[in-house]
């Protein structure tokens, strides 16, 4: 098999496991809408960081970090509603990382490649970052998990029982701004949240326990990131697209099979 | 009061420039029930978010006992559709709890039916007697329920209030909760606060209910409607079945 091929598929595996359980949360909290928003702002990161010549991923982060919290600052100075709100700063930031880029003259940028990924050009150095990003994702995931579970829930109840929820709530959204950095090379800004929704969503009709639905998540994950580089490989097709297709189409599959009893 | 589980002292609590709490002054001892009554908008739900840390008041003072154990009922509880949870498991959100341990407390509830269904499957009386459940596996040193009848039938709602009388007989605890049933809550409670941003009156039931800063806040009506007492010749179980209790003639009876 060819190396990049094999770079493409290690990182698409590592990121289909991360996204399955951390996935399943952006479903059970209603977060898609804002992990969306957070994948738009990665390209702001972008922008700063080539701008400021640091690691790209570094400043990706930071700056999913940074929105996240101004929306929590605007969500309690005014009263526009959330969806209202990520509905502002999706697009600003995206646009504001376009124009940012624009001014750069003397850099060249892949933007499509930021946009809808790159898994075919994933080199040894970005597979090392992927790789290591996600087993540190997964171990955060199982290490929170009960708590994260908790907050859940019920956020004044787990409160009241001891948990640091705002620190809970916090990490969650750390763990949602690495898992974006990560994934921006593989399917890239416009299509990250399908990868942790749509397996997600796909687990959920036949889950009996969130850990079935975390892990069921994963598994469709790894199914249609091999489905989808194959698709890539055969027949030329963009691979990150192919890879949302495919999760997509299992998705579909999902709906048309009959629940499990006991649901 | 030094055998106080919590006590406040000249709590004030403001939102918007307004006062929501002004002045409040509670406590709730180990082993008693203490109610809050009080109408809609009046600072119930503010006051038990004071009690239990969640809010931290503008002036006046907050006392726990120290490593106070607080089980906490909250008013609702709603987990997303997507989430599958069975009631064991969210029973087991709470640390050290095994499927043992769990049955019991529902067993205690009176609720041992429910311990494989969705959270999101059963009824409201079902869910209510879970969250009582799950405040009892913190073993708490204090019960905050905040509107435990709740969407729960008059039959239900009296069965519950008997019920959090003898886990409090059983545990020791303390006991604070929000209602606004005057009728069902004067019964089962051993002191009772009312409240309309401060503390109108406070006091035993019969106490409170012909105090006239009571009787201002609910009107006459409330008077009747907190005084009435009646028996029947049955009671329910928990299902909601007839179970026949003897009849003992009376005086009064102009039957057989």
């Amino acid at each position: 098999m060819a190396d990049f091929l094999l770079n493409a598929l290690l990182a698409g595996l590592a990121l289909a496991l991360v996204a399955g359980p951390l996935g399943s949360f952006v479903v059970w909290r209603r977060m898609a809408y804002f992990g969306d928003t957070l994948a738009h702002a990665a390209l702001l990161g972008v922008a700063l960081g080539l701008l400021l010549e640091v690691s790209l991923t570094l400043t990706v982060v930071v700056g999913c970090v940074l929105l996240a919290v101004l929306l929590v600052f605007l969500q309690q100075r005014q009263p526009l509603a959330s969806d209202t709100l990520l509905g502002i700063l999706a697009p600003s930031t995206l646009s504001l990382g376009l124009v940012t880029l624009s001014f750069m003259k003397n850099v060249r940028v892949d933007l499509m490649g930021y946009l809808f990924g790159d898994l075919l050009a994933v080199g040894s150095n970005d597979l090392a970052w992927i790789l290591g990003g996600s087993a540190l994702v997964l171990a955060l995931l199982v290490l929170l998990w009960r708590p994260l579970l908790a907050i859940t829930v019920h956020e004044e109840l787990a409160q009241v029982e001891g948990l640091p929820v705002a620190g809970i709530r916090l990490a969650l959204m750390l763990l949602i701004a690495v898992v974006i950095a990560v994934a921006m090379k593989i399917v890239g800004v416009l299509l990250i949240t399908s990868l942790l929704i749509v397996p997600a969503a796909a687990a959920q009709r036949h889950a009996r326990t969130p850990e079935e639905m975390a892990v069921g998540a994963s598994l469709l994950g790894v199914v249609a990131v091999c489905a989808g580089l194959s698709l890539s490989w055969i027949e030329d097709t963009p691979a990150g697209p192919s890879i949302v297709v495919a999760a997509a189409t299992l998705f579909l599959v999902s709906l048309a099979l009959p629940r499990r009893l006991g649901r | 009061m030094s055998d106080s589980l919590i006590s406040l002292e000249g709590v004030r609590v403001r939102f918007d420039g307004k006062d929501m709490l002004q002045d409040v002054n509670l406590a709730v001892r180990q082993g008693e029930i203490v109610t809050l009554i009080g109408p809609n908008g009046a600072g119930k739900t503010t006051l038990v978010r004071v009690v239990l840390g969640l809010l931290k008041p503008d002036a006046g003072r907050v006392r726990r006992q120290p490593q106070l154990r607080i089980g906490y009922m909250p008013q609702k509880l709603h987990v997303d559709a997507t989430l599958p949870l069975t009631v064991l498991r969210f029973l087991r959100l709470v640390p050290c709890v095994d499927r043992a341990r769990a049955e019991t407390a529902l067993a205690e509830v009176g609720a041992p039916q429910v311990i494989d269904s969705p959270l999101q499957r059963i009824s409201g009386g079902e869910l209510q007697r879970v969250l009582l459940a799950r405040a009892l596996l913190r073993q708490p040193q204090l019960l905050v329920l905040d509107e435990p009848v709740q969407g729960v039938d008059i039959a239900g709602q009296a069965e519950l209030y008997r019920l959090i009388g003898q886990l409090r007989d059983r545990y020791g605890c303390g006991v604070l909760m929000v209602s606004h049933d005057l009728h069902l809550v004067m019964s089962a409670t051993d002191q009772v606060v009312c409240l309309n941003h401060h503390v109108c009156c406070s006091g035993h039931p019969e106490q409170v209910s012909g105090d006239p800063a009571f009787l201002e806040l609910f009107g006459q009506g409330a008077r009747s409607l907190a005084l009435y007492q009646h028996h029947h010749d049955h009671a329910h179980d928990l299902h909601g079945s007839v179970v026949r209790k003897p009849h003992v003639h009376g005086p009064d009876c102009n039957h057989g």
